[in-house]
């Protein structure tokens, strides 16, 4: 499989996020922003970070970085793409993906560990995962209050668009931030583009505190 | 001539920001403030003396990125 990792001015999780792909056995590199073209790629991976450092709204700017036109053509005609934090902010901004983030609800900028729940998994991403899995990724954001309208809201649990949500070790709902039912990640229509606030690339060294991520980022070797 | 775009979160969207800033006016013994909603203004200079269409233009241009309709609501407000 073959892995592009999109930098931006500001992307800070793009080394973490091609090691974890390389360590699940994946061919990966770095696609600067300002490329035009697409190569042969099997997933293209917005990472996590501050591009353009947050200005106007989180990933607003790097919406409009030459590349953004290319991952919309390859999105278009069915390739798979990630957006891990920053990255899911800016498919939200790139109307990749439906809603918008705003301001954690505590104000607060929340690194930590949290429990999350697969709510669908009937989708590349998610298809290791049995639905009521709970699984334990890092969290690292201050914008990860997700906001869509309700019709949109509704049409995306019917179509199983709502992958997954915030919760507590038991899979209790537990909201860290104030998005929208706890939703942590999202899927489009199509189930090709996908977005998370959480870091599976951080869950890949039991060491470092847990493994989750592997498995996550494994749905996507098959 | 000189244009503002004035952004504000919508109504039923939380705006933390501006609960905090009630939150710290109303311990300032500020007890009277109800509500504070926290927005941004951006100035935009545009080369027009055409008031209309500096006006058509900062819409566009707050349509296709300087608000995020899903969330935020603007006005703008020509300056001179």
């Amino acid at each position: 499989m073959r892995v592009g990792v999109v930098v931006f001015p500001g992307t800070n999780c793009d080394r973490d996020t091609k090691w974890a792909f390389e360590k699940i056995g994946a061919k990966a590199d770095f696609i600067w922003h300002s490329e035009k073209e697409l190569k042969n790629y099997d997933l293209v991976v917005l990472p996590g970070g501050f591009s353009y450092g947050d200005y106007l709204r989180s990933g607003a700017i790097a919406r409009f970085s030459p590349i953004m036109e290319a991952i919309r053509e390859y999105a278009k005609k069915g390739g798979y793409v990630l957006g891990i934090c920053n990255g899911f902010q800016i498919l939200l901004e790139s109307h990749l993906l439906p809603g918008a983030m705003t301001r954690n609800e505590g104000l607060h900028f929340i690194s930590k560990f949290h429990h999350l729940k697969v709510i669908d998994n009937n989708n590349k991403f998610l298809q290791n995962f049995n639905i009521g899995d709970i699984i334990n990724i890092p969290i690292a954001h201050a914008e990860g209050n997700y906001k869509v309208d309700e019709d949109t809201l509704k049409r995306m649990y019917d179509n199983g668009q709502v992958l997954l949500k915030y919760c507590d070790k038991n899979g209790e709902e537990l909201n860290p931030n104030g998005s929208i039912d706890s939703i942590a990640g999202i899927c489009n229509e199509n189930k090709n583009v996908f977005g998370l606030m959480p870091h599976p690339e951080r869950a890949m060294e039991e060491m470092l505190g847990g493994i989750d991520g592997i498995k996550m980022l494994e749905g996507f070797l098959k | 001539m000189k244009v503002a775009v004035n952004i504000h979160l919508k109504k039923g969207v939380l705006d933390p920001q501006g609960k905090a800033v009630l939150n710290a006016l109303n311990s300032l013994g500020f007890d009277e403030v109800k509500d504070v909603r926290v927005g941004k203004q951006i100035l935009i200079d545009i080369d027009t003396n055409n008031k209309e269409e500096a006006i058509k233009k900062a819409k566009k241009m707050a349509d296709e990125l300087l608000a995020n309709p899903v969330i935020e609501n603007y006005e703008i407000e020509v300056k001179e």
